[in-house]
């Protein structure tokens, strides 16, 4: 555990890239196999079975710290981290220990074998052991998710400059459904002609988004934002934001789908399902089965999972509903059925043709779906079709309107890159809907922003009653938050637990993607995306929206 | 006949109405007893002072001209019908909790304390009372501090490793009490040790008081840093990252402070490295010098006031928060300072 312990601590202790690949890299080149395996696995976020559930260990840790269960979780929540926290608390380590990562990674299979009653002097045993850094690793493979500013493409750059291969290839070896219980350093890695793993992925291609200038000005702008996010008497010019592009013969566009960006597999007559989180999910959607004979073998489509009925795609919470089930009951897939809205081609007849020009690849595509019945569970992402920017701008400004974010806009002549690589794929969102509301609750943040006040509720007017509706974290900066954090101690007028309930006082403009109905809200409205997008110094609390103003938006939105 | 209580809490600050007198008030007062220099306890606008004879100077450097009266510590003075006198807190030069006697009943306000001796400050010295007001910053289990020697070592083995690859080290370190502390411990055989004006200012008058030892240089502008390698710079913790640093050339940034020893605060300071040094005492140490005290009353003011008041309670002493303007070594107070 201590090399991986070194390793963790020189990746997080610097911000550098450079760095972070040099560490990589000779980790990479001198580790043990079943190590670097299982290094490659967590950062990716795979981890062994859990043998102990985490109130297990909050109720061990508390008890070998001799502290009460409510002393921890305090403790918990100023740290953000279990592992942390329960390293924090445990007494300082009394013996060493020599067990590498894939000792004790085995060590904590054969905890399996275990009644799971006897597992706990197992686990004190192994605390005892291990010095803070290593205990916080050790709880980290059993709570799962090592977050080290280690992405996927920086991995894989370390790993090519560690193994001299193709950093594409190396990223197309590390998706899919291996652990490194089934297969080892030398198959994924190093062998020419690594195993085929017919369900395995393509890494993903992922767009940037385009810059949209904000000239709005404050104060007098209306409660909602017109649907363009354009003012009257523009729409003549080209924005500067598809400006930059150049000329638009060369861009291609179609709608930015709000749904679960997905790739579908049908290889040897088996269909996989993979979202962009490189989970399978094919279980979760079983209209996709029937691919298997509708597709030809050898094919991987690109596109977006879209709870769809009536010819157009549900609110993205009709497809929530369905994400975290394991399986879906009949009723579910009545309510919400879901299809794949396919804009790419990236295997055709087995041969991978990333490499071809998107014109090409959509050529392949559109003849594909000629050859199928309309009915089934793919729709092809249509082009929209533009002459000039403005146009693209005016189709934009129907995003809504259609159920989508916005316009995704890509190179005609663009390969099916890896990762998030600037240049040829943009996505160009709807500005997002906005509402100036109070803040009456205030909570302490977690990890990094532990004892700062940095999670808030929100209200609207409804008559003289300020009627709570939406929480937001996100969108202020430090200054700010350390400006909002001293105030609310200042202001506070009760306290619940970790809560404060703080004088209505601060109007924030907060930014939301969309929104629905929802029963289990007071304000019987939920919010998608809410953020702090302005705090509004210039407002009093009186000039803040109303609930009907929110149940508005609903009825033209949601 | 029930008495008054020795001290009560107000808006202005900790009151005494047997002396007429208040202890780190945050509101202008007449008579202000003083713990320590730091902003959050030394406020100005008062009209008499009165503080150890070690915490004048910086309070007077700080503070400007103020009308200021020392006693030493363990000197006893009679303000109206309460006895004060003022007890080392190891927090840092000068710092110390005051004792507040009226009629026999004893309260000790404990300012900002450490339990650890620094080598630079007066040791912490434990003082018999009834009530004992308790800061608690890092009251929290979670907060265990290491011996210092241990983190020195560490420190200087970092300085030594950048001086090696030809790096400037830079510690963000408070400027009164953490940067001298550093200096005292800090090992000069490894380069020259340098520091922000902020810091020297201080340490040229903990030096005037023969508390400090001149072993740092002060940056100034016509400082040839270049010539300078291998160096080390203490420097406030809100010049961290800034364009102040340019002309170190490639350095290697840490933060010293209690807070260290949550990843996330690390983080979110952009700190590279974070060293757990703190002039505050840990969770055990709190414990300790609340034991110490044999006191049966204890407040709980800035820090984790909430958890560490019901936590003395769960285990038996009569406790509860106090709400104070006292900010402690909190995150955002790096920013001002």
């Amino acid at each position: 555990m201590k090399t991986f312990a070194t390793l963790f601590s020189q990746l997080d202790e610097t911000t550098k890239t450079s760095d972070k690949i040099r560490y990589l890299s000779s980790y990479f080149q001198l580790a043990k196999p079943m190590d670097k395996l299982w290094t490659i696995a967590l950062f990716s976020g795979r981890r062994p079975k859990r043998a102990v559930t985490t109130t297990q260990l909050r109720h061990w840790a508390a008890e070998r710290a001799e502290i009460p269960l409510w002393l921890f979780e305090d403790c918990y929540r100023v740290v953000g981290d279990l592992a942390e926290a329960l390293a924090l608390i445990l007494p300082p380590a009394q013996r060493t220990s020599d067990y590498s990562l894939d000792d004790w990674i085995v060590w904590l299979r054969a905890l399996h074998e275990v009644p799971s009653d006897q597992r706990k002097p197992h686990i004190i045993r192994a605390w005892d052991q291990l010095p803070v850094q290593q205990c916080f690793l050790f709880n980290k493979l059993i709570t799962g998710g090592f977050r080290v500013g280690v992405s996927q493409k920086l991995m894989t750059r370390a790993l090519a400059q560690a193994t001299g291969q193709d950093a594409a290839t190396l990223a197309h070896r590390l998706m899919g459904n291996w652990t490194p219980e089934t297969t080892t350093w030398a198959k994924l890695i190093e062998s020419d002609n690594s195993e085929t793993d017919l369900s395995r992925p393509y890494p993903f291609y992922l767009a940037h988004g385009l810059e949209v200038r904000d000239n709005r000005k404050l104060g007098d702008r209306p409660i909602m934002m017109p649907e363009t996010g354009l003012a009257s008497g523009d729409t003549q010019k080209t924005d500067p934001a598809t400006a930059q592009l150049g000329p638009c013969q060369h861009w291609r566009a179609e709608w930015k789908w709000d749904g679960i960006r997905g790739q579908i597999i049908l290889r040897d007559g088996n269909v996989y399902v993979w979202s962009r989180g490189e989970e399978l999910i094919t279980d979760r959607f079983p209209e996709f089965t029937e691919l298997a004979t509708l597709l030809p073998d050898g094919t991987v489509l690109d596109g977006e999972i879209l709870a769809w009925k009536a010819d157009r795609p549900m609110p993205f919470n009709a497809l929530q509903k369905r994400i975290g089930r394991k399986t879906v009951p009949k009723k579910l897939r009545d309510d919400a059925p879901v299809v794949l809205m396919a804009y790419d081609l990236l295997e055709h007849h087995g041969q991978d043709i990333r490499a071809q020009p998107y014109d090409r690849r959509q050529a392949h595509l559109t003849a594909l779906f000629a050859a199928l019945p309309d009915t089934g569970p793919l729709r092809l992402s249509q082009q929209l079709v533009f002459e000039t920017w403005v146009d693209l701008a005016g189709a934009r400004a129907g995003a809504r309107a259609a159920g989508t974010e916005g316009v995704m806009i890509k190179r005609q002549d663009s390969a099916y890159g890896v990762g998030r690589k600037k240049g040829d794929w943009w996505k160009w969102k709807l500005d997002p809907l906005t509402i100036d509301a109070v803040m009456i609750y205030a909570q302490a943040g977690h990890g990094r922003r532990a004892t700062l006040y940095s999670d808030f509720t929100f209200a609207l007017w409804q008559g003289e009653d300020l009627v709570p509706f939406t929480k937001a974290y996100s969108g202020l900066t430090d200054a700010e938050l350390a400006e909002i954090s001293k105030w609310v101690r200042k202001n506070t007028l009760q306290r619940f637990g970790p809560v404060r309930q703080v004088t209505p006082h601060h109007v924030f403009e907060i930014a939301f993607e969309g929104l629905h109905e929802s029963p289990r809200h007071k304000s019987g409205v939920a919010l998608r995306f809410p953020r702090m997008r302005r705090w509004r110094h210039d407002k009093v609390v009186q000039q803040a929206n109303t609930l009907d103003d929110l149940k508005e938006m609903l009825s033209r939105y949601g | 006949m029930r008495r008054a209580p020795v001290l009560t809490f107000t808006r202005k600050g900790i009151y005494c109405p047997a002396g007429d007198f208040y202890i780190d008030p945050w509101r202008p007062v007449d008579r202000a007893l003083i713990t320590h220099g730091h902003a959050d306890h030394a406020r100005s606008g008062h009209r008499r002072y009165l503080a150890t004879d070690l915490a004048g100077p910086v309070m007077q450097h700080r503070l400007g001209k103020i009308d200021l009266d020392s006693v030493k510590y363990g000197q006893t003075r009679r303000i109206g019908d309460a006895t004060v006198s003022f007890h080392p807190a190891g927090h840092v030069p000068g710092s110390a909790q005051i004792k507040v006697e009226v009629l026999g009943e004893i309260w000790v306000v404990s300012g900002d304390y450490k339990t650890e001796n620094d080598g630079l400050s007066d040791p912490f010295e434990p003082v018999a009372c009834h009530s004992f007001i308790t800061e608690c910053t890092f009251g929290m289990p979670i907060f265990d501090w290491q011996p210092q020697a241990t983190v020195m070592a560490q420190i200087n083995a970092w300085w030594a490793n950048n001086a090696a690859a030809g790096r400037t080290s830079v510690l963000g370190a408070y400027a009164l009490g953490k940067a001298q502390r550093l200096l005292v411990h800090l090992n000069p055989d490894i380069g020259p040790i340098l520091s922000h004006t902020a810091i020297a200012k201080t340490n040229e008058i903990l030096q005037n008081q023969s508390i400090l030892t001149n072993n740092s240089k002060q940056v100034t502008a016509n400082l040839d840093v270049k010539k300078l390698s291998g160096a080390l710079v203490l420097a406030p913790p809100s010049s961290l990252g800034s364009t102040w640093l340019r002309r170190f050339g490639p350095v290697s940034e840490a933060v010293v402070s209690g807070w260290m020893r949550l990843r996330g605060v690390r983080r979110r300071r952009n700190a590279e490295r974070g060293f757990v040094l703190s002039d505050h005492a840990d969770w055990k140490g709190l414990l300790q010098a609340i034991r110490a005290t044999e006191a049966e009353n204890i407040y709980t003011t800035h820090g984790y006031t909430d958890v560490f008041s019901r936590y003395l309670s769960d285990i038996g002493y009569c406790a509860q928060t106090v709400t104070t303007e006292f900010t402690g070594e909190t995150l955002e107070q790096d920013q001002a300072l």
